[in-house]
């Protein structure tokens, strides 16, 4: 077993590792904000009296919950093309990541909206508060307080899985990596070097998520207490 | 080139349904056996113990499942270490299910009651036996829940087995794609076969959880 | 549809309301009404469909049968307009409610605002006018976490208030207070009575409500059992009141 790593050979090629990861979290950027309104709204829907409209956010949320992202890429993948549109591999990983991690969003901000005590929704009833007007002011923005951290976490994990995007040919940090790879023959230091920048890359998420939950939520900002 | 799916083609699926079974069982039980320890690590007295689990599972768990599986098949090959995909998937998963059980796995020794530890101690037990007499079984009883809910999401994560070549229902459906070229229908079928597995799984830690809610409400107060 | 009742009709009447929680009768043919500028305490054990009956006022729980008109709107109609109900009635509730996300001008002027496209400007000086009639004018920017049980309950009723409703409703806004913070609630409300409010309050307070009640309704299993001024409390005439009374079921 010959152990001759060479890291400088892989790392010259930072420029590459640099153009993936600015994909991924392009990649992960659109997917969150399009999945945190796909996965809100489905959550209202779930909470409606509409028997169907429950019924299919419901059915939405299970099924993607319970079958792997890879299979939900290639369907969206080969869905697409059989209806004769051409999209971008790009556009295609986002679509596809959107509607994985929108199920996962729905279940959390779900949680978010039963931890409402219901006498503040009775309290802005009986201020003559729209059932529209009530999810708004009352129950949206504590709701998401509440689930914060479930929420971001959930956000770095669908950073980490946009590497199966890769098998789409979307251009991001795996697929350089899988280029790169051949082109050295020396995966090892390869796979060693992007793993811990995937490491980098979620830490600067969380970073992130903890300076926007400051600009989101004065209260807590404030007075430096949980809801 | 072309054709229609026939049994063939179903035995064929079926039978990479079969090694996806086998995969996550591998997981779970080398995830579960290294989870353990790892469990047992993150709470060690020794501080040097708990620095080292908590690296490796943050390192883990800030690592995509597809790269960990690249790094086990293509990175120990080229290091002159030739392994085959299944021990590479089977490696890798055990690795990956470790990081995160493990941290399950803690979460829930740490949530028994802390006058449970206390008793314990009162009783003049060593670390071993209150470690094995009163915390574990409790702990047990409060993580089993979430594994069956972490069932789901190993069997789901062999799907990227296929990727280092090991045929198991995601690697059997690409095959027969090559021959049949119906891509959406073969996926949807194979969709369908993981929502079957994984669904009944899903509601039974859903049932579990509720029965634990319920236990709980009638356990004595201290 | 809503008809605005002349000056010597009752702004609030019920008339023999019947309403059930499964097999469980609770209300059992209630009859009153209250006058404008009239205060009338609701009172009675636990169990005794007080506050239910004042639920069904605002339209927080719906009646199985029976007439309930408010502020001339038919409130045991489902077609009745809430929009309209809640902007003549307000209620206050006993574990007060306040938006913990706000602050107390943000609470007070979400409704003006959206429900009465109040101006931002106007609503910030009638947050300010309420509060100042509750005296917590100095508590405009705080947080409701940082007020105590009595000040949140002062700031509920402002908030109700800035919406300037036609009528009040208490749903036992002192039962949740320690005896020092219960006071203050009291003089607020005490205050708006006697600047000519309609109120209806469910209360054990009896001392309170034998002094500024115009009318006290004593309810018993679902029923009106006795109603009267407040000296059917001194000097009760159905066995049931004077059992309630005796009891020690009231804080004098």
């Amino acid at each position: 077993m010959s152990l001759q790593l060479d890291f400088p050979a892989v790392l010259e090629r930072w420029p590459s590792f640099l153009a993936g990861a600015v994909l991924t979290l392009e990649l992960a950027a659109f997917a969150t904000v399009l999945g945190a309104l796909l996965g809100t709204l489905a959550a209202v829907g779930r909470g409606t009296h509409n028997a169907l409209i429950a019924g299919a956010c419901k059915a939405y949320v299970e099924t993607i919950r319970n079958t792997p992202l890879l299979v939900q890429i290639f369907l969206v993948y080969f869905g697409l093309a059989s209806l004769g549109l051409k999209f971008s591999a790009f556009t295609v990983a986002v679509a596809a990541l959107t509607i994985n991690v929108g199920a996962y969003t729905a279940e959390i901000m779900r949680a978010g909206f039963e931890a409402i005590p219901r006498g503040q929704i009775e309290a802005a009833e009986g201020l003559a508060l729209s059932r529209l007007q009530i999810y708004w002011h009352i129950i949206l923005l504590p709701a998401i307080e509440k689930v914060y951290p479930a929420l971001t976490s959930q956000f770095v994990l669908l950073m980490l899985a946009s590497s199966v995007c890769s098998q789409i040919s979307a251009e991001e940090l795996t697929a350089v990596a899988n280029y790169i790879q051949s082109d050295t023959y020396r995966a090892f230091e390869t796979y060693i070097i992007v793993a811990v920048l995937y490491v980098i890359l979620s830490l600067v998420m969380r970073a992130g998520f903890w300076g926007l939950g400051l600009v989101l939520f004065p209260r807590r900002r404030r007075l430096g207490t949980p809801l | 080139m072309g054709g229609h799916l026939n049994i063939n083609h179903l035995m064929f699926l079926g039978q990479g349904a079969l090694w996806t079974v086998g995969l996550s069982v591998i997981a779970l039980i080398g995830g579960g056996i290294v989870g353990f320890v790892i469990a047992l690590a993150r709470i060690s007295p020794l501080k040097s113990v708990r620095i080292a689990s908590a690296v490796y599972v943050q390192l883990i768990q800030g690592t995509p499942l597809l790269v960990i599986l690249f790094l086990g098949y293509f990175g120990l090959a080229a290091i002159g270490l030739k392994v085959s995909p299944l021990a590479a998937a089977g490696a890798s998963l055990t690795l990956y299910v470790a990081a995160y059980l493990g941290e399950i796995w803690r979460g829930c020794i740490q949530s028994v009651p802390k006058p449970q530890w206390e008793a314990a101690e009162g009783l003049a037990l060593s670390r071993t036996q209150r470690m094995t007499k009163v915390i574990l079984p409790q702990a047990i009883r409060i993580a089993t829940p979430p594994t069956v809910g972490f069932m789901v999401q190993i069997i789901k994560n062999t799907s990227l087995a296929s990727v280092v070549g090991f045929v198991e229902l995601m690697r059997s459906g690409q095959i027969v794609n090559n021959s049949l070229f119906e891509p959406f229908a073969i996926y949807a079928i194979i969709a369908v076969t993981y929502f079957a597995m994984c669904y009944p799984l899903s509601l039974f830690s859903q049932k579990l959880e509720q029965r634990m809610g319920r236990g709980r409400s009638t356990l004595a107060p201290a | 549809m809503q008809q605005n009742p002349s000056p010597s009709e009752p702004i609030v009447s019920l008339r023999d309301v019947k309403k059930s929680f499964g097999p469980l009768l609770v209300l059992d043919g209630v009859s009153f009404a209250v006058q404008r500028g009239e205060v009338l305490a609701l009172i009675g054990r636990s169990g005794s469909g007080k506050s239910t009956a004042l639920r069904c006022i605002d339209r927080f729980e719906k009646v199985d049968g029976g007439e309930i008109v408010v502020c001339g709107h038919r409130v045991d109609r489902p077609d009745v307009n809430l929009r309209a109900l809640r902007q003549d009635v307000g209620i206050v509730f006993q574990s007060y409610n306040l938006f913990p996300h706000l602050t107390i001008e943000q609470n007070i002027t979400l409704a003006p605002c959206a429900v009465k496209g109040v101006a931002t400007a106007q609503a910030k000086d009638l947050a300010r006018k309420v509060l100042a009639q509750v005296g917590l004018e100095e508590k405009l920017h705080a947080y409701p976490e940082q007020l105590s049980g009595g000040q949140q309950q002062r700031a509920a009723i402002a908030r109700s208030l800035a919406m300037q409703p036609k009528v009040m409703l208490f749903d036992e806004v002192t039962s949740a207070l320690d005896p020092e913070l219960t006071a203050e609630v009291l003089r607020v409300i005490e205050q708006l009575a006697a600047d000519g409010m309609t109120m209806v309050m469910v209360t054990h307070e009896m001392g309170f409500a034998k002094g500024i009640a115009d009318r006290i309704v004593f309810m018993h299993r679902g029923k009106v059992h006795e109603t009267g001024p407040a000296s059917i409390l001194t000097s009760p005439t159905t066995p049931e009141l004077t059992q309630f009374v005796g009891t020690g079921n009231l804080k004098s």
